[in-house]
């Protein structure tokens, strides 16, 4: 109790001073105006230029607004055109394909990678320091050595199965609708590996090593090991990992935008390009808003379960 | 097993797996570094093997970088853009974390959680709205548009990662300096901060590597040439039409991302406690 009351400036005076003044104190905290005034430029920060946007961006998704007007309300029209439209269900299912197979890929090879690096003992740093190098340089500017390796004529992918006698032709890899997906989905696993297996490698790490040796000692050989320990005691970080690039890879604008754009015919749009291409290039603020605004619900979804996961995490310890 | 037989079995059944991977993040930017040395005789010329210098390092892509394009004034844009937006974000990242990771005040756990969801917010969200704000604060095609902007989703980052700092530093140093007489904004200067340091460099390496490379914002907010910053010049000044300078792209690519590495190569384990602390706190 002493302790407390030497907390500051405050709590004396809440202490000293008349019942209402206390009461206040109570409610908010003997810190309060101390916390507050810390969390202010945040705070002021965060509702200018994240929640009034946001907020701006609905009411664009439910205008006819364009560049330069500000446009009247029209409901969900916006909404329902995107439904209707051709283009706008390709970018859905552009956006499930892209989403599950990049996440599919970096988590099966994620985790690959995560055991081996955690058994690697010579040249840890330098093994470990070159796998992590993609997730560090500019994406921008990494994206386009691949466009220059992916490139038609002089690629040295094809270069490379033309020597090996693999195939005799050319492949088309971003004028073809198919091939230009796998290309975005290469470059983004490329991208987001060392980020899962990284995460991964931390998440081994926290295993006790005990439970190994006494799996061990029961006779369990290294794929038993692998399921019944490696596996549940790594779910959280695994689930943590996920979630969170679930939003970045969704919302991904970088490597479509550089490598194809969103074509061929429209075969690699995400929603952040789609509604690039239809708010900023041909001008319908209302529509690319609406577009941007379908991340939202997913968005909402994973932070629920992302804090879910962490308060559980925190009453285990 | 003997010793040595034991060295070979981990060669085959480690090194040699982890090989591919290896060779998957480290080939494009070793393509990256040759393409851009090349001479495009040897670049354009299809019965050459690509992987190889041949006919001769040349600084040819480098000079024409340097003397026909815009590219410097990208380098120091990106490098005003990243300084600013990483001091700001830090302090403010500090000031915030300190409160939800020590005080108990009504609203807390509510700003904490909301830290949480702006720092899971993807800048593709809330671009075209941003535009807008942008513009009515007359900083659209201002270096200032980045300054401001980005600290939107750097400051979350930072205070994420400074609270889970602060909540690893042992409450009793503070409380016995409070017992000596300082008071909250003493024991966080001297007391808190000096302890925290490898969080605060940790949150600054990051918020500097994500200001570099940001693209989206810099792409849609800067018009002008020579205000563009390095990513985004590189980009979209030296492709024009359907001419490809790919040896200039290339060493733009190269000196665009050497800082980055630079900084990275140092502070390794840095990036590498950044990494994992949102996930495995």
């Amino acid at each position: 109790m002493r302790l407390r009351t030497l907390n500051g400036e405050v709590a004396k005076i809440a202490g000293r001073g008349d019942a209402p003044a206390r009461a206040l104190a109570d409610l908010f905290g003997r810190d309060a105006p101390f916390a507050y005034t810390l969390i202010a430029p945040a705070f002021f920060l965060l509702l200018f230029l994240v929640a009034y946007p946001f907020a701006l961006s609905l009411w664009f998704s439910l205008s006819d607004a364009r560049v330069g007007e500000t446009g009247v309300f029209i409901g969900l029209e916006n909404f329902q055109r995107l439904l209707r439209s051709d283009i706008f269900r390709q970018t859905l299912q552009n956006s499930v394909i892209f989403t599950a197979a990049a996440l599919g890929a970096k988590t099966v090879f994620g985790m690959a990678l995560a055991l081996l690096l955690f058994r690697v003992t010579r040249f840890k740093r330098l093994i470990r320091g070159a796998v992590l190098l993609p997730f560090i340089v500019p994406t921008a500017l990494s994206t386009l050595v691949w466009w220059w390796m992916f490139e038609p004529l002089y690629s040295v992918v094809n270069w490379t199965l033309k020597a090996l006698h693999i195939v005799s032709h050319d492949i088309p890899w971003l004028p073809d609708p198919y091939l230009a997906m796998f290309t975005v989905i290469l470059v983004n696993t490329w991208r987001g590996l060392p980020f899962f297996a990284i995460t991964i490698f931390a998440g081994l790490v926290a295993i006790p090593r005990e439970m190994y040796e006494a799996a061990e000692s029961d006779g369990a050989g290294p794929i038993a090991r692998f399921w019944h320990i490696t596996l549940p005691l790594l779910t959280p970080v695994l689930a943590v990992v996920i979630l969170f690039s679930a939003i970045f890879t969704l919302a991904d604008f970088n490597i479509v935008y550089i490598l194809t754009k969103g074509g061929p015919m429209n075969m690699t749009h995400l929603f952040a390009t789609y509604s690039f291409a239809l708010g900023l290039q041909s001008g319908q603020i209302g529509q690319g808003a609406a577009v941007s605004l379908f991340l939202f619900p997913i968005l909402l979804f994973i932070v629920f379960t992302q804090l879910r996961l962490v308060r559980r995490a925190t009453t285990y310890e | 097993m003997s010793r040595r037989g034991r060295a070979w079995r981990s060669v085959f059944t480690l090194y040699l797996p982890v090989a591919p991977f290896v060779f998957f993040a480290l080939f494009p930017l070793y393509f990256m570094v040759v393409t851009s040395l090349k001479t495009n005789a040897e670049l354009y010329d299809p019965t050459t093997v690509p992987f190889l210098i041949k006919r001769g390092v040349t600084f040819g892509h480098y000079q024409l970088l340097s003397n026909d394009t815009l590219f410097w004034s990208w380098f120091i844009n990106s490098l005003l853009v990243s300084v600013g937006a990483t001091v700001i974000s830090v302090i403010l990242g500090i000031l915030a974390a300190y409160p939800l990771a020590r005080l108990k005040f009504f609203g807390g756990d509510s700003f904490g959680v909301a830290i949480f969801i702006t720092y899971l917010v993807p800048p593709s969200l809330l671009f075209l709205p941003l535009t807008t704000v942008v513009n009515r604060l007359g900083l659209s095609d201002s270096l200032w548009s980045l300054i401001v902007t980005y600290p939107t989703f750097l400051v979350p980052f930072c205070t994420w990662l400074l609270m889970g700092y602060f909540r690893t530093v042992p409450r009793e140093i503070e409380e016995c300096a409070m017992l000596d007489g300082c008071n909250r904004v003493q024991t966080l200067v001297r007391i808190l901060l000096p302890v925290a340091v490898p969080g605060v460099i940790c949150a600054a390496l990051f918020a500097f590597t994500l200001s570099w490379n940001e693209f989206l914002y810099a792409l849609v907010f800067v018009s002008p040439a020579e205000l563009k910053t390095m990513t985004v010049g590189v980009f979209s000044e030296l492709i024009r039409g359907d001419i490809y300078y790919w040896g200039g792209l290339m060493a733009g690519a190269c000196i665009g991302s050497f800082p980055i590495v630079i900084a990275y190569v140092f502070f390794l384990d840095y990036y590498v406690s950044g990494l994992t602390a949102g996930a495995v706190k």
